[in-house]
């Protein structure tokens, strides 16, 4: 009997790493062939149009939509983040953060289909009454991006300061320091680690987000050539063609292709953070 | 601290309190800037939904093309996707956590297995879906069914259960199992009668959050077992079904001439569901820190 359970256990524990390979291997056996015969076509064209007689898988412009918007939001919410994060942490009372961090928290948890649900309704006419000719645009995107990332990068910065030792701030503040210059000159240079652990999980979570910039950046696979040029993100385009794409077909593999290319992004972000965590482990211990 | 200029600053003391003001006010305009539109968004959703919200609006198909009546199969379908989900990856999840936080120990497999879990967590929604559609609709043959999303849901949600349970179970005192060792029983029986009980509600708050976090997804199942209106109530697994998320994406972006009053009241009341649970598991959790007996 407890043979049975403790290998049912052991089975169930190597479960992770199963699935994450069995992502890999049924997104690659779609998509890598395609990635492979078609990389220089969709890294050198602007053109995405792969339903055309001829059709043409060109990312270059897919790619710029998403960094348009992945930049333009975390231009703010880095900052925005860190500094709300700073005073969580280290300038509000101990009641303050307790209520701050809650509604942090259930900020964070705001599905990413209303936030693409409040990009269209609210500020779709906010934008168009402040001049924009479609409303639906980049800025749109990176505004919901921005909104949907700050309650991560506020929790997880938070973490990252909490995690310097309490000494170091006693230290601190016993040579006369201001609460301030504390922050400034010893718990941002320890924590800073942290900080960029949360800063490029931030990262990933942007560049992967789906239904609020399929919803919201109004899809036009173009260069953004003026600040409120519509675009149209990596991830938008899997949403959005995936339905009519004939399984099996070019069209299909070509999003499948997009989805291995996701998801070795997000590796390699992720990857780079946890190495970042354990050398922070190594030199603060 | 690496670099040279650590030196506090040699300016009048009037001058650095003065800054510290300066920054502290800042910094509450930070937190302010980063609470006050998202709550007040909440809020204003709340204000324009409510006034649509009835018991016909939680009884009734819509109709109409959805311009009228109200959202019944769109609340019993992410019943059943969470359903599907949460019996997938609640026992897996649990029995990963045990292995995790009871056998694995410091092993280059459990680095492997965490290093999976981050990984797992990171990957974007529509990669989930990619996967969904290839793995459990083609692959499996389950068809475009609540099955498949299910499944699809229950994988990307797999890692909050996982983190959850092993953290609960990590945070039972090691006392605790030398005790039970000493009275002989095996680690299994060590498990199941001494750490689990303990750690369950905090595994139980994991469940919650995973519950919230299915019910508001909308990328995976959009490929895989979500449809856009389908005014019956789905009887199995093997039947298509709408979802409260995607119902909000479909009422929004692809059908003309539904009442704005409508598109809120269904914002809300998926945005509800998921704050709902989210408040509960965090009641719970405070609950446990306070009444925790070691």
């Amino acid at each position: 009997m407890e043979f049975v359970i403790e290998g049912l256990i052991r089975l169930s524990g190597v479960s992770a790493i199963v699935f994450i390979l069995a992502i890999f291997g049924f997104i690659g056996k779609e998509g890598i062939v395609f990635l492979f015969t078609h990389i220089v076509e969709m890294l050198t064209s602007t053109d995405w149009s792969p339903t055309a007689d001829t059709p043409v898988y060109g990312i270059v412009a897919l790619i710029v939509g998403t960094v348009w918007c992945v930049g333009l939001s975390l231009l703010v919410s880095v900052p925005l983040g860190i500094a709300a994060a700073v005073y969580l942490s280290e300038f509000s009372g101990e009641r303050t953060r307790e209520w701050l961090k809650v509604i942090v928290e259930l900020l964070a948890a705001i599905p990413s289909v209303v936030w693409g649900f409040i990009g269209v309704m609210i500020i779709n006419p906010l934008l168009q009454a402040g001049g924009a000719q479609v409303g639906l645009n980049g800025i749109n995107g990176a505004l919901v991006l921005g909104l949907m990332t700050l309650p991560l990068l506020v929790s997880l910065g938070e973490d990252a300061l909490r995690a310097v030792p309490e000494s170091y701030r006693q230290a601190a503040l016993a040579m006369g320091a201001t609460r301030w210059e504390m922050v400034r000159l010893v718990l941002l240079p320890a924590a800073s680690r942290g900080l960029l652990v949360a800063v490029l999980l931030g990262v990933g979570r942007c560049v992967g987000e789906t239904m609020a910039v399929l919803m919201v950046t109004g899809h036009a696979v173009r260069i953004p050539n003026e600040l409120f040029s519509p675009v149209r993100t990596l991830t938008a385009t899997i949403a959005a063609e995936l339905g009519e794409a004939v399984r099996g077909g070019e069209h299909y593999q070509a999003l499948f292709a997009l989805g291995v290319m996701l998801f070795a992004l997000t590796f390699v972000v992720n990857l780079i953070a946890d190495r970042t965590i354990r050398g922070r482990a190594e030199s603060v211990g | 601290m690496s670099d040279g200029d650590t030196r506090l600053p040699i300016e009048p003391l009037e001058v650095r309190h003065r800054r510290e003001g300066l920054v502290h006010l800042a910094l509450t305009a930070a937190i302010a800037l980063a609470a006050v539109p998202a709550l007040a968004i909440v809020l204003f959703i709340a204000y324009k939904g409510a006034p649509a919200i009835s018991l016909g609006f939680f009884t009734e198909m819509p109709m109409a093309g959805m311009t009228q009546g109200g959202i019944l199969p769109a609340i019993v379908g992410t019943l059943w996707l969470v359903g599907v989900s949460l019996l997938f990856s609640v026992p897996i999840g649990i029995l990963a956590g045990v292995y995790l936080s009871e056998y694995a120990g410091r092993s280059l497999l459990a680095r492997g297995v965490d290093m999976a879990i981050v990984n797992l967590a990171g990957v974007p929604s529509i990669v989930h879906a990619l996967f969904g559609l290839g793995a459990f609709v083609l692959f499996l043959d389950f068809g475009t069914s609540i099955l498949s999303g299910g499944l699809t849901l229950g994988v990307m949600t797999l890692p909050v259960i996982i983190t959850s349970t092993k953290a609960a179970m990590q945070s039972v005192p090691h006392t605790f199992r030398v005790a039970c060792w000493n009275l002989g029983a095996t680690r299994w029986q060590t498990i199941w009668h001494v750490v689990l009980p303990n750690a369950l509600p905090g595994i139980l708050t994991g469940v919650i959050l995973q519950v919230s976090r299915s019910a508001g997804e909308t990328a995976p199942v959009l490929f895989t077992g979500a449809a856009f209106y389908l005014p019956i109530l789905p009887t199995s697994v093997w039947n298509q079904t709408m979802a409260l998320s995607m119902h909000v994406y479909a009422l929004v972006t692809q059908v003309p001439k539904v009442p704005e009053a409508t598109k809120y009241a269904t914002a809300l009341v998926l945005l509800g569901v998921v704050l709902c649970f989210n408040s509960f598991a965090i009641v719970l959790r405070t609950y446990l820190r306070r009444n925790r007996r070691w």
